[in-house]
């Protein structure tokens, strides 16, 4: 029953956290511009975007522009769902607790 | 202390959110000095080529070719002005000024800005040179709002202004002159001002 039961494990991490608030307010952002507004290694995004897509929370595009891979990210609607709830409960937890 | 933790969360939510879709806020000296430059522009023009405003301004004339290279001049100064001291602005905030949401604003603000341009000069070569003013403040406005969701600060609303404006002037042909000064000259100096006090309490 306690308010830490919705809070979603997946979202716990500061590096998840960042690339679904990106995708919350972006239709589509590509892997330079996430790895540049969070500032982390491109294995390291790489590992929780792998992570994100497999519960279904972001989808993957992989394309070419001329001979450079180019991969785009966006929210499922069940990402945005889950993030929201997250927010929420995030709020919740800091509106008890003050 | 998991409070605390939680709270930071939703700190990190915040400025991920408004730093990948927001532009940095324009700079509001850049707003007075563009409306300083839009005065300046009609003085002169009111001066030396408009001794009698209500004559007709003839297509291919001396005096419309001046005041085109007159409203391009003005429009340059206040991109460029724009344009520096935004990225003046950026550099101090430690911000980059060239990115995915740059390029946005710009193409949603030139969207309706090119298409009225366009339309005014179809409309200026038939002739119809009565509601040019209107036109242009109306335009303006729309790309102001259309942009304004790439940007910090209240620039819609300024947007909302230029729109109402420009409905006013085309009810009262004859006033383009004036509501264009209206618009274009104070308008801005209004809103930098109101921009550049705010900028400077926090």
């Amino acid at each position: 029953m306690g308010l830490i039961d919705n809070i979603n494990k997946l979202f716990d991490h500061r590096i998840r956290l960042g690339i679904m608030s990106i995708l919350m307010v972006n239709e589509e952002v590509d892997f330079n511009r996430l790895k540049e507004l969070l500032n982390v290694t491109d294995g390291n995004l790489a590992s929780h975007t792998k992570t994100l897509e497999k519960a279904e929370y972001i989808k993957i595009e992989k394309s070419f522009i001329g001979k450079k891979p180019n991969t785009r990210y966006s929210a499922t609607k069940l990402g945005k769902l889950s993030f929201k709830k997250h927010i929420e409960a995030l709020e919740h937890i800091i509106k008890n607790q003050t | 202390m998991e409070s605390k933790k939680y709270l930071n969360d939703i700190i990190q939510i915040k400025d991920m959110m408004s730093r990948s879709s927001r532009f940095i806020s324009l700079s509001g000296l850049s707003g007075i000095l563009a409306g300083i430059y839009a005065i300046t522009g009609a003085v002169i023009a009111y001066i030396f080529l408009l001794p009698d405003i209500n004559s007709d301004v003839i297509l291919h004339s001396w005096n419309f070719r001046m005041i085109v290279a007159i409203l391009i001049a003005v429009a340059i100064l206040s991109f460029v002005t724009a344009y520096l001291l935004t990225s003046r602005k950026a550099k101090k905030n430690n911000e980059k000024i060239w990115d995915d949401t740059t390029k946005r604003l710009l193409i949603n603000f030139l969207i309706p800005l090119v298409t009225g341009g366009i339309y005014i000069l179809i409309k200026l070569n038939s002739q119809h040179y009565g509601l040019t003013g209107s036109l242009m403040l109306i335009f303006y406005g729309l790309a102001l709002v259309n942009a304004s969701k790439y940007t910090i600060g209240n620039i819609k609303y300024l947007g909302y202004a230029e729109i109402i404006i420009g409905l006013i002037c085309a009810a009262f042909p004859g006033y383009g002159f004036w509501f264009w000064i209206l618009g274009f000259g104070l308008l801005h100096i209004i809103y930098g001002s109101l921009m550049y006090f705010k900028e400077q309490k926090g």
